[in-house]
């Protein structure tokens, strides 16, 4: 039946959405705080995914503590340290966008990218 | 193993390690510092070249760390990677030396290191791209690239600077989203990351004839998300801007390389990952064809439009990245053989057009209107002729390279002939006359004479080479770089097809 994976695999369905979401805000809003937070709700969307995919339910976290070493007892390991290369990604990343936007504020003192394009056209540098 | 086999793993590391040490070295240091760095990779990459293409081996894989194929960390090297490492090299070093003294006008004097930092970074990046066989690595460099080609649009501090590196970064995060994306959806089907592997899993996914849908998702979000940070023709919007007001080597560099480095990650994407036979027989190719057609047109254009003279170069990129993915979309190994040429032909090309250009407005009180340009073929004459070779190579005028890329993109729509042979062939001809109309106005209007009285009035003067020894040395070197191109391009192409059957 159509829609029945979608059900089973609701978090990847959230995820997409909140990607979907995340996408469309770093590109049509005009406030620059508020792209960036779009920015940051696509990556974070991106980190749900891949920690939907990795989890395998009724397993532990892959830390050998009990000298259990079966691999059926684990999760996948492999997308949590993608998931924590990419968090160090997007925060170096909005680090830089959010420092870019404190020069145009104190420059401009706006956050409105169109307002600062026009007021540019009309400075005509 | 031959000792010449470290050498990717040598360069990448020399020069992120020269970007760090970088930070605490004062301005004139660091500058040597990536002057000896990058000439150190660049002959170290034609050892490998010439080693590679002497040897039978082909290709081959050095293992990152201890941990063998399917959980570790690879690089992967052949002769087309280290042939575009040493291209690299060398636009790089021709680019950085180029606006050595633009940069002394337009840099404050205490960050002329962080732009030092910035460019070795960007290099470590790019040969990291060039050269790694793991995706979720190249996600990573592909950020490392962006956030370096961000600082070297902002590091001249101006609010029109400042806006163009907030819209670059917004464009290149949202298609750096978009291949994370794809990256992970992929590892979700095949279970594995390095290229060679994921190509086995996708193989056995195709020939079982599951999940074609989300393979085809797959592709399209990676292959869309590269075009936008490479600025095909509808997601080109940041584009003049950021070549336009950044200061020059940061254009040129820009222009020629970064793009180029994006560009190469997605035929590696193609070759290596997913395997070209199924991408030519899906419909993404289609779009990238029709999108490349747009760009061709539309930049042509825009430039002829511009009254601005770096920003009519910038949009001469816009159409000369939709050629290069016009070569994609003709879906045939002759078609991809014409890209990478173009890439080659497009970056020697283009930084010489921006490094002229900077002369030619220099000598005309900095103006950068077309009008005020009347004569400035004759005030710095060493601009003029870089600027007049750049010119006649865009348009296509033998023995120039961009000649040789013109003829390859014809000749592979002829000979394998398909829907697709009419419109490229019709497209490259009408972008022909555009780039002609722009590029040969440019060139009439800088050599014609400008009275003396109108030159004293507005401010402008005349320099010789002898004034400006090194760029005129940079300009030569770009000119013969793009003679090497256009007359030699036969083993060139040799070792793009060697390369290209070692990567499948």
């Amino acid at each position: 039946m159509f829609g029945e994976n979608l059900f089973v695999n609701y978090g990847e369905a959230v995820a997409m959405i909140l990607f979907g979401i995340g996408f469309a805000n770093l590109l049509f809003q005009k406030n620059l705080i508020k792209k960036i937070i779009g920015l940051n709700i696509m990556d974070t969307a991106v980190y749900l995914f891949l920690a939907e995919k990795g989890y395998i339910t009724g397993r532990l976290a892959p830390i050998v503590v009990n000298g259990v070493q079966d691999v059926e007892t684990y999760i996948n390991p492999i997308p949590s340290g993608l998931v924590l290369t990419g968090i160090v990604v997007s925060v170096s990343v909005t680090a830089l966008m959010l420092s870019l936007t404190v020069r145009l504020y104190r420059r401009y003192h706006t956050l409105d990218l169109d307002e600062i394009s026009a007021r540019l056209r009309k400075e005509g540098l | 193993m031959a000792f010449v086999q470290n050498v990717p793993f040598f360069s990448i590391m020399l020069a992120m390690f020269s970007g760090i040490i970088s930070s605490v070295l004062p301005g004139k240091i660091a500058r040597r510092l990536h002057g000896v760095v990058t000439t150190m990779i660049g002959l170290m990459s034609a050892w490998l070249l010439v080693y590679l293409w002497q040897s039978d081996i082909g290709s081959y894989v050095f293992m990152m760390g201890h941990f063998p194929a399917p959980w570790g960390n690879e690089i992967r090297a052949g002769v087309l990677e280290a042939g575009m490492a040493l291209f690299f090299c060398v636009i790089m070093l021709l680019s950085v030396l180029g606006g050595r003294k633009k940069r002394f006008d337009e840099i404050e004097v205490s960050k002329h290191n962080i732009y030092y930092i910035l460019t070795n970074l960007l290099l470590g990046a790019l040969l990291a791209l060039v050269y790694t066989n793991d995706m979720f690595t190249a996600y990573v460099f592909v950020e490392i690239t962006t956030i370096a080609a961000c600082g070297l649009i902002m590091i001249r501090q101006n609010g029109r600077t400042i806006e163009a590196a907030v819209r670059y970064m917004i464009m290149s995060l949202l298609g750096s989203g978009l291949l994370l994306m794809g990256i992970c959806m992929l590892y979700d089907l095949t279970g594995h990351l390095l290229m060679s592997n994921m190509q086995e899993s996708v193989t056995q996914i195709m020939e079982a004839g599951t999940y074609s849908i989300p393979m085809l998702i797959t592709i399209g979000l990676m292959t869309v998300g590269i075009a936008i940070k490479s600025a095909l023709f509808p997601f080109h919007a940041w584009l003049p801007d950021a070549y336009g007001y950044s200061t020059v080597s940061s254009a040129a560099i820009l222009s020629s390389l970064v793009s180029k480095g994006y560009i190469f990650l997605l035929i590696k994407i193609f070759y290596r990952v997913i395997g070209f036979e199924y991408i030519a027989g899906s419909h993404i190719l289609n779009i990238l064809f029709l999108f490349g057609l747009g760009g061709m047109i539309f930049g042509s254009i825009s430039a002829i439009w511009e009254k601005d003279i770096r920003r009519m170069i910038s949009f001469s990129s816009v159409a000369q990245i939709g050629y290069i993915f016009m070569g994609f979309g003709l879906g045939t190994e002759a078609g991809m053989i014409a890209s990478i040429f173009h890439i080659l032909a497009h970056a020697a090309t283009k930084s010489l057009l921006f490094v002229a250009g900077i002369g030619l407005t220099d000598v005309s009180a900095g103006s950068r209107s077309f009008f005020d340009l009347t004569g400035a073929g004759y005030r710095n004459k060493v601009a003029g002729v870089g600027f007049a070779v750049g010119s006649l190579s865009m348009v296509g005028i033998p023995i120039f390279s961009g000649f040789v890329s013109k003829l390859l993109f014809a000749e592979a729509a002829v000979v394998d002939p398909s829907w697709r042979m009419f419109p490229t062939l019709i497209v490259l001809a009408i972008s022909t006359i555009l780039n002609a109309i722009y590029f040969l106005k440019t060139v009439l209007r800088i050599y014609t004479p400008e009275s003396a009285a109108v030159e004293e009035e507005k401010g402008f003067y005349r320099i010789t080479w002898k004034e400006q020894k090194w760029y005129a040395f940079t300009i030569v070197m770009f000119i013969v770089v793009n003679l090497i191109l256009g007359v030699t391009s036969q083993p060139i192409l040799e070792i793009i097809k060697e390369g290209l059957h070692n990567f499948a």
